[in-house]
């Protein structure tokens, strides 16, 4: 099976899942907002363009403004880069802690295996938001810290998913030959066992980038977002006391959260689907 | 020959009447009714001595009383005590005390509590009190209803410190010989005032009860008080349109919700009451770092500052903006200074001269602002300011922190800019020149000379002005003081504060001084519709 063909195998599964295709449509649009937005309409998002309090459908200000007059439609385009950005790196940076820690566990065993897994445990039962509250607030908020702060608490699920997959795969032919062909660890681990182990790395991951959304807007809804980034959970936050008065202030950061993180979930539906084939397929 | 200024009942009940706020129907006050108030946050203690937090002082203000209150063009009332004599030469002050006022447990109430009050309790707990009683040489009680303060040179402010959060009169029977700060009392306050705790619910309310040996007979009117916490905005704003609370107060309620909630028929909104108080909003210039050193940099700054949409957009219009050190409610205000209108040409002129000069990022120079913790319009303020500044070069980073962080970081002198907001307590001996005097750059302590400024001729001149006698003299010397800083701009002055206080038209004479909801309530009556 060449690549292109596996590719165009893959493709055919994913688009069985109506729902993915449509999130897998949101999303890149959503992407696109992030990387063309800021061109498309120049500007500083912070500026207060206009008279505080405008309400939507309006031709200056379609979305209308904020309390100190900012537009909320350059907020949410500029915003999208915002809290893409940290959606990516956190997942990022806690899929590579997850997937370090949960290998070494799942390919050593033994005492590495318990001491990593009680580690991780440690991590596991401290809530995980109120710990990022707790990160955050104690190392001052700003992007580096909230990014920070997602990754340590979302890769312990990451990492017994990881060494899960080891565990029953290191027990497979092929790693036995490898070991008998004399080869390291390291090898064995990165080229051998992890390329096996990818598809529910990468599911779990699209779910996790919506997830270190959510959190970062809750973070700043709590006020303790980075003050110098305009993201869509800044938005909500300091629309929160103006609910009754100003409904759409937090309407439509909200519904951009609610659309981004519903495409999220749904593209991550689509891979399990086209990378699980026979898990999925089975019962329906 | 001393010149006396003493107060007759007369004319007393003349200068009451002529007070803002007092109704108009000459309807005879009826006893009865209760009035339920926010309060927000929740008051650390009821023990005002202790506390000079504003929960503390507006709830404990109805237990606790002074020698004096203050109207709201802030000429002293009689408190505790009756009438009050200044000497010619300013260093006596004799305090005659009402007769027959009881402190809550039944025990009388003497002029041995108010010299046990200034000599030791005070002196010893209130930081804000102690310089000021320090100047006593002598405190004495010649009868059990006269008090003799002799200073040890003239201090004409001193006949303004005497308000409930400033010096409250304590128990001498209680306090005297115990450990202050924590006498088991402190949990069961015990005063003179017209209200007695009953109940304290942490978390849910406070109870007040009428006291009902008040010495002011007849009064109080009011059954009880409760003081309701509600720590969120939108609870607060919908306790008052439901008519769930009757009184809010400071930033209860949030400044947009103003114009809706003085749109109802059953709520009437005033901005008096907090003339004592008289709250100032500014620019904190940390004068230790580059540039903020530069005067040229903060005379640019407070030229990019557009105090029109500070005031009109930040706070909806509710204050005045400030021309210089002292709000326009203290004595020895003058406006006659130099002005800082929105000027963004002489701003860029100003920091072109500093060589500071826009680099390929547009970017003159960076500067770190802690935002004030106190809530979201100090986070806008912060937000504007960054917006403000960016327009001539600056950029502004915003760092944010919890009250304590925050504390931490201004008194140990940690900050770059940061905006402040205090009280100037009646008088600029009281609140203004702490703020500006070379003595008072004390490491470690809110509220002082935090940012380093040092003039010795403001020192010299706030100096001579609180000692001097002489009412032309003084005023020359607050003139020149407040012409000097506005030419420095030691920090950039930004708004005089003024406070929504609603209150439901079924309760009257709620605001009758200019201490506001601090005051006792004594007065204050229900009407039944």
């Amino acid at each position: 099976m060449t690549g292109m063909e596996g590719l165009r195998d893959f493709w055919q599964r994913y688009r069985r899942n109506k729902g993915a295709i449509v999130g897998l449509a949101v999303l890149v649009l959503v992407l696109a907002t992030a990387l063309l937005g800021p061109t498309l309409f120049p500007g500083n998002p912070w500026d207060m363009a206009g008279a505080p309090f405008q309400k939507p459908f309006d031709p200056e200000f379609p979305l209308g403004t904020d309390t100190l007059g900012r537009d909320i439609l350059m907020g949410i385009v500029h915003g999208a880069r915002v809290s893409l950005l940290i959606g990516f790196v956190a997942t990022f940076a806690a899929v590579s802690l997850g997937v370090i820690l949960g290998s070494v566990a799942g390919y050593y065993g033994g005492l590495v295996d318990d001491l990593l897994m009680r580690f991780t445990e440690f991590f596991q039962t401290i809530p995980s938001f109120v710990f990022a509250i707790v990160l955050v607030a104690i190392f001052t908020p700003s992007i580096a810290s909230i990014v920070a702060a997602i990754a340590i608490v979302s890769w312990p699920p990451v990492a017994r998913l990881v060494r899960g997959e080891f565990l029953t795969l290191r027990t497979r032919e092929f790693v036995q030959a490898s070991v008998v062909l004399g080869r390291s660890s390291r090898h064995i681990i990165f080229v051998e066992i992890l390329p096996n182990a990818v598809s529910p790395i990468i599911v779990a991951g699209s779910l996790m980038v919506a997830t270190a959304i959510l959190i970062e807007s809750s973070l700043s809804f709590l006020g303790l977002g980075d003050p110098n980034m305009m993201s869509w959970g800044f938005m909500i936050g300091s629309a929160r006391t103006v609910l009754r008065t100003a409904w759409w202030m937090s309407f439509f950061p909200g519904l951009a959260i609610l659309l981004t993180v519903l495409a999220l979930n749904l593209v991550g539906e689509g891979l399990n689907d086209a990378l699980n084939p026979r898990l999925t397929r089975e019962g329906r | 020959m001393p010149t006396k200024r003493f107060l007759t009942p007369l004319a007393l009940s003349a200068m009451l009447l002529l007070l803002p706020g007092a109704p108009a129907d000459a309807q005879q006050p009826q006893r009865g009714g209760t009035l339920s108030s926010i309060i927000s946050p929740e008051p650390p203690t009821l023990m005002i001595g202790i506390s000079q937090t504003t929960p503390t002082a507006i709830v404990a203000g109805k237990i606790y009383e002074s020698l004096l209150r203050y109207s709201t063009d802030l000429k002293p009332m009689p408190g505790l005590a009756k009438s009050w004599e200044i000497s010619a030469d300013g260093r006596t002050y004799t305090f005659r005390l009402h007769e027959n006022v009881k402190w809550h447990d039944g025990q009388p109430f003497t002029a041995e509590d108010v010299v046990f009050t200034a000599t030791k309790y005070l002196i010893e707990v209130h930081p804000r009190s102690r310089p000021i009683m320090q100047r006593a040489e002598s405190v004495t009680a010649p009868d059990r209803n006269t008090v003799v303060f002799q200073l040890k040179e003239p201090f004409a402010p001193f006949i303004m410190a005497w308000e409930p959060s400033t010096a409250p009169i304590v128990p001498k029977h209680i306090y005297d010989g115990t450990n202050y700060r924590n006498n088991p009392a402190n949990q069961t306050p015990i005063g003179t005032g017209p209200f007695k705790l009953q109940e304290w619910v942490r978390g849910s309310h406070i109870h007040l009860v009428r006291n009902d040996e008040y010495w002011q007979p007849g009064k109080p009117y009011l059954d009880a008080i409760y003081y309701r916490v509600l720590p969120d905005a939108g609870a607060r704003v919908v306790a008052m349109e439901t008519g769930q609370t009757h009184l809010s107060a400071f930033a209860d309620i949030e400044t947009f919700e103003v114009p809706r909630l003085k749109a109802l028929p059953h709520l009437e909104l005033t901005t008096k009451g907090y003339e004592y108080l008289a709250q100032m909003v500014w620019l904190d210039f940390n004068l230790r770092n580059p540039p903020m050193n530069d005067r040229r940099f903060r005379q640019a700054v407070y030229y990019a500052m557009d105090r029109d949409f500070i005031r009109d957009r930040i706070w909806f219009g509710l204050g005045k903006i400030a021309t210089g050190p002292i709000h326009s409610s203290i004595p020895h205000y003058d406006a006659n200074v130099p002005k800082y209108p929105l000027d963004l040409k002489k701003s860029e002129q100003l920091l072109d001269e500093m060589g500071l000069k826009r680099g390929a990022d547009g970017v003159r120079v960076r500067v770190t602002l802690d935002a004030l913790p106190y809530g979201d319009i100090y986070k806008r303020l912060a937000e504007y300011t960054k917006q403000a500044l960016a327009r001539v070069g600056i950029e502004v980073t915003i760092r944010t922190s919890d009250v304590a962080g925050w504390g931490d970081r201004v008194r140990n002198w940690d900050y770059e800019m940061t905006h402040q907001v205090l009280s100037q307590l009646g008088h600029p001996a009281l609140g203004v020149s702490r703020l500006y005097i070379t003595s008072n750059i004390r490491k470690g302590v809110l509220f002082s000379n935090v940012n380093g400024y040092t003039n010795p001729r403001i020192d010299e001149l706030f100096g001579k002005a609180a000692v001097a006698v002489e009412p032309a003299e003084i005023q020359a010397m607050y003139s020149e003081i407040q012409r000097i800083l506005v030419e420095d701009v030691p920090v950039a002055w930004l708004l005089e504060l003024e406070f929504p206080t609603f209150i439901n038209k079924q309760f009257r004479n709620v605001i009758t001084s200019g201490i506001g909801v601090r005051d006792n309530f004594a007065d204050v009556h229900m009407v039944r519709q």
